[in-house]
């Protein structure tokens, strides 16, 4: 099982906090800032895999980091999950990302939070792994968005008729 | 006009602040119009509110404010409002709040929904914060959608089911025959949330593991279909097909096998086969052969598969790539009772790995190193250990130290070479050896007793390159060594702050001579740390008293 999925940037500002688990608020945060202090302490040629700090889990749980450019992407999975499984799973996250936002970067991610969220939803249900498949990913995340624009269009038409 | 404009406006504002209090100020002002825009009863921006709202509580500001808004989102017709909706009820609400009741009877409604992407919603949430009451409630109407929708459905309704089943066990009964018919399914998303979903199953409940047992034909034929079919480019990445599914799958027959002769043996020529054929030069490769391994070790399975499986882990030793040679470090730990021999065989590359550059895989070298160690290959184990311990990381020093010692001990050839090598461990990493292991080391050297003279012209020695925690034991059985020579060594380790009070006593419990003696022990009696002051009065007054005993009291 997921436990949390986290992006944020080299100096800790969360980009995306998804949480399988509640927490209060103060606690998310507190998760967040643990996460970064332990992700950001590792040189870049040691494995990516961290022991769970305390907050998030104790012993069965790992981090499973990957960092691109100027984001982390950080997994916390405890042992049902396959490390190397996982770490595929980040890349197709990304692969995914770049492909909806065209060239993906941090940008993207802090001004459409929100779609990210939404592609998320397709990879990932409940902590659980749900579509590992980058095509039909896409293929239903912009099924979704066309729905939603034929929406607003909708309501533009009714304001105006 | 995308939805998102009044988002992305708030962020640029919220960016431009450059102080933490001007960011503050910034969302507090906004938080107000929100608060403002929620209470109005009807508007066209309600669902760029809650946006904003749950980007703002991603920064870390409360936002609890919002619950009863995707409450409202929720049951709104409109597909943007319930989108947001149920985001805003993922991120704010959970089964201890009074709000999330009141979202169940919508969660109800959109199930059903003509729209599978409302559909979609629904399972969503109810599988990230659905409460046991509510998973009661809609559990029929899940198993319903297990067998009679879409593949989109049926495989976000299967891992839906897997939440249901750990909130409430006994609902797994029902779950189980669905999710046996599921394993006829093409569509990899729900054959993958079928698996999991047996998974789930298997380990609540024994009996069901045992029914489940039944399908381990279907299961191998999908494997083979995976493993060896040609190019299937729906599914193909890096040239294996599927690699989650068929790391799925390999679980879920571990979980099977374990502890079972009949099933294990009717996986082996599967997982043989799978250890073979996968292509372990891209890492998704990799991913299923680890896989394939941990389930070899984890089943019954024969010799020589488990040889097979070891040999794969001694080739990931050798990889380029850091996080294979980590976990293959972590499986071969947890191999290495039960399968000593087969481990045995990579001592050679585990030895290589104490020189990684990554902590964390030289911290897994060092223990499996210290569980190899045997008596046959205890001195050129120890020659690594002791080259391993002058460069090691200061936070393995203490942990490598007493492991050598306890090495040490089990399989030391002779007493010399023990003292030896404990002496080199002290004279390497003094200050990290755990103050337990001096006495022991004192009990040793004092057993040895033909080894009195060697052992105290090595400590002299030691004494005099580096004062830190050699404390000197036996000195009575000076020879060739002049007592003020030592008495000087000694005197320096006392006024060495680096050395610990326990040096200090064990230094002060053997002056045999010389009134120097006296000067230095009395000022110990004013020393602050109460063993020292106690031997120091004692020893003085032993000198004052019993002058002409002293040879015989001194050890």
């Amino acid at each position: 099982m997921i436990k949390a999925i986290l992006i944020f940037n080299n100096h800790g500002k969360p980009r995306l906090s998804k949480f399988y688990e509640h927490y209060n608020e103060d606690t998310e945060q507190q998760i967040i800032r643990e996460t970064f202090h332990l992700v950001s302490k590792r040189d870049e040629n040691v494995c990516n895999f961290l022991e769970g700090g305390m907050l998030i889990g104790g012993s069965d749980y790992k981090l499973i980091y990957r960092h691109y450019a100027t984001l982390y992407f950080v997994f916390c999975v405890d042992s049902s999950e396959s490390e190397l499984g996982i770490l595929d799973l980040i890349q197709v996250f990304v692969e995914t990302l770049d492909k909806c936002f065209e060239n993906v970067c941090e940008l993207d991610l802090i001004f459409h939070v929100d779609k990210v969220h939404n592609i998320l939803a397709e990879m990932v249900m409940g902590g659980m792994v749900l579509e590992t498949n980058m095509n039909e990913i896409i293929t239903q995340v912009d099924a979704q968005n066309k729905m939603e624009k034929s929406e607003v269009s909708l309501t533009l038409f009714d304001i105006y008729s | 006009m995308s939805p998102s404009v009044p988002l992305q406006e708030m962020i640029r504002a919220i960016r431009s602040a450059r102080t933490q209090c001007e960011e503050r100020g910034v969302i507090q002002r906004e938080c107000a119009a929100i608060r403002a825009q929620f209470r109005q009863a009807d508007n066209g921006g309600r669902s760029h509110n809650l946006a904003k709202l749950l980007y703002v509580h991603m920064l870390g500001y409360p936002a609890h404010f919002g619950q009863m808004e995707c409450v409202r989102m929720i049951a709104s017709p409109r597909y943007s409002e319930k989108r947001v909706g149920y985001l805003g009820a993922m991120m704010l609400l959970d089964e201890k709040q009074d709000a999330s009741l009141l979202i169940t009877n919508s969660i109800k409604n959109d199930l059903s929904h003509s729209n599978q992407y409302v559909q979609s919603l629904a399972l969503c949430t109810l599988a990230c914060m659905g409460s046991a009451e509510m998973c009661r409630d809609l559990a029929p109407e899940i198993d319903r959608l297990l067998r009679a929708s879409n593949s989109y459905i049926k495989k976000k309704a299967a891992l839906c089911a897997v939440h249901i089943v750990r909130k409430v066990h006994d609902l797994g009964e029902l779950f189980a025959p669905a999710a046996r018919s599921l394993l006829a399914e093409k569509n990899h998303g729900v054959l993958h949330g079928a698996v999991v979903l047996i998974i789930e199953l298997c380990e609540r409940n024994p009996e069901t593991l045992e029914r489940f047992r039944k399908v381990l034909p279907d299961l191998v034929q999908i494997m083979k279909g995976l493993v060896l079919s040609g190019y299937s480019p729906e599914h193909d990445v890096a040239g294996i097909s599927d690699p989650f599914l068929q790391v799925r799958i390999l679980r879920l027959l571990r979980i099977l096998g374990h502890n079972n002769e009949g099933a294990s043996d009717a996986m082996n020529d599967l997982l043989a086969q799978v250890a073979t054929n996968t292509d372990s030069t891209k890492t998704v490769g990799n991913a299923v052969l680890y896989e394939t391994v941990l389930t070899v070790l984890d089943i019954k399975s024969e010799s020589g598969l488990r040889v097979l499986a070891v040999n794969i882990l001694g080739r990931f030793l050798l990889n380029n790539d850091r996080n294979i040679r980590y976990i293959a470090m972590t499986s071969l730990q947890k191999i290495v009772g039960t399968d000593h021999n087969a481990v045995q065989r990579h001592r050679g590359t585990i030895v290589d790995c104490l020189k990684d550059q990554d902590a964390s895989v030289k911290r897994r070298a060092l223990e499996l190193s210290l569980a190899l160690v045997s008596a046959s290959n205890v001195r050129s184990m120890m020659k690594e250990l002791l080259l391993f311990l002058s460069s090691c990381p200061a936070e393995l020093k203490a942990h490598a130290a007493s492991g050598i010692f306890n090495a040490a001990e089990r399989y030391a050839p002779s007493q010399r070479w023990h003292i030896d090598t404990i002496l080199h461990v002290l004279t390497t990493a003094g200050g990290d050896v755990r103050d337990e292991t001096v006495p022991n080391l004192i009990q040793l050297i004092t057993n040895a007793s033909e080894l009195h003279c060697y052992t105290v012209h090595k400590l002299y020695r030691a004494l005099l390159t580096d004062i830190s925690q050699v404390s000197v034991s036996n000195q009575s059985e000076i020879r060739f060594v002049t007592e003020d020579d030592v008495l000087d060594a000694l005197e320096t380790v006392l006024q060495s702050h680096m050395s610990g009070p326990l040096t200090a006593c064990l230094s002060l419990h053997h002056f045999t001579t010389a009134s120097r003696i006296r000067s230095i022990v009395s000022i110990y009696g004013s020393c602050i740390d109460v063993e020292l002051q106690q031997r120091a009065v004692e020893y003085n007054a032993l000198f004052k008293k019993y002058d002409h005993m002293r040879y015989a009291t001194a050890r």
